[in-house]
């Protein structure tokens, strides 16, 4: 008998695969659909899915795949909401502001000009960041004054997105991150993540190493904030531990990855995940 | 299955998945299993999209 659950996916990875695995386990039956074969008329019709766990990797494809599909009254998870304050770092640190999220300090400038002249006053380094990427790319430590112009005379010339300038303060910290995964009301794992040979970012997609990290009250608590700012279900919060402000949070993943969180903490959350999408259904 | 770049055997696992991507263990180019008229094919996988992430 169908469960009524799926799995929307672009490129099956190990963990749209060990979802698939976790539900077989518990002799539940998920439909996995490629979304590069999904075709959804956007009118009254009844839709056949009734709750979908959101796996696609590629950002567009996922935004409008919830949309359509939620729009339609699928049960999506994480919602439309969540795609797009996660989605986007300037519209999920301003949630967090107002959630009352310890942060980096965080500027944005719509010219280069503005941009430097923001440098000039708050002082380098600062990092800059796309609003809408992932896995570390285009992300740039600005040192200094000439280091800054030439990447952003380089973005002007780039898709729009890139002329947003999201600068965020380069904070002092430990070579590390933390990654910690929300599934409903609870952090049910989290690992640090070391910068990989030569680099300064944390992304394991960069070659970072990842290592089990404990559990806080603290972070717990922030982390409960975090998913309540972006609306999120599962998501991924990324922390970083400030010398000066102690923990702020950076970044929330709402397709997140964890097969390095399952591998270095043994916490088997593709079946959380299944038993959360099993429970939330309408 | 042979390797469309490099005519290498290559052998998916027991539980491999339509959408699944496999790297030829020879050349290391990376292909989609795709399902076709005569079970799974090998198509060229689509290289890391600029909005990929998580």
């Amino acid at each position: 008998m169908s469960s009524g659950l799926s799995i929307l996916y672009d490129t099956i990875r190990w963990e749209e695969k060990s979802l698939f695995d976790a539900a077989k386990k518990t002799g539940v039956n998920v439909e996995m659909v490629d979304c590069k074969n999904l075709f959804v008329s956007l009118d009254k019709t009844k839709e056949k899915f009734e709750t979908v766990i959101q796996r696609c990797v590629s950002y567009y494809r996922s935004l409008h795949s919830t949309a359509a599909l939620e729009g339609k009254g699928v049960n999506v998870i994480n919602s439309l909401n969540t795609s797009i304050f996660a989605g986007n770092k300037l519209f999920t640190h301003m949630l967090l502001q107002k959630y009352g999220v310890p942060t980096p300090f965080s500027a944005v400038a719509f010219s280069e000009e503005a941009a430097l002249e923001t440098l000039e006053s708050k002082g380098y380094p600062m990092v800059l960041k796309p609003t809408i990427g992932s896995w570390g790319r285009m992300i740039a430590l600005l040192k200094d004054h000439d280091s800054a112009e030439g990447i952003m005379e380089s973005r002007e010339r780039m898709y729009p997105i890139y002329q947003v300038y999201y600068l965020e303060e380069f904070v002092q910290r430990p070579p590390r991150d933390i990654r910690a995964i929300m599934i409903g009301d609870k952090v049910v794992a989290a690992i640090y993540r070391y910068s990989g040979d030569g680099q300064w970012k944390t992304n394991m997609a960069l070659g970072g190493k990842a290592e089990e990290c404990k559990i806080t009250k603290e972070m717990e608590d922030i982390c409960i904030k975090v998913k309540n700012a972006v609306q999120g279900q599962i998501v991924g919060v990324d922390l970083m531990e400030s010398k000066e402000k102690g923990l702020v949070v950076h970044e929330v993943n709402n397709t997140t990855e964890y097969k390095n969180t399952v591998r270095v903490t043994g916490v088997d959350i593709p079946a959380l995940m299944i038993d959360y999408a099993l429970k939330s259904r309408k | 299955m042979k390797c469309p770049e490099c005519d290498a055997t290559i052998t998916p696992p027991k539980d491999v998945m339509e959408g699944e991507i496999i790297t030829c263990p020879d050349c290391g180019a990376s292909f989609e299993l795709a399902k076709g008229s005569s079970g799974f094919e090998l198509k060229p996988a689509q290289t890391v999209g600029e909005d990929w992430g998580q």
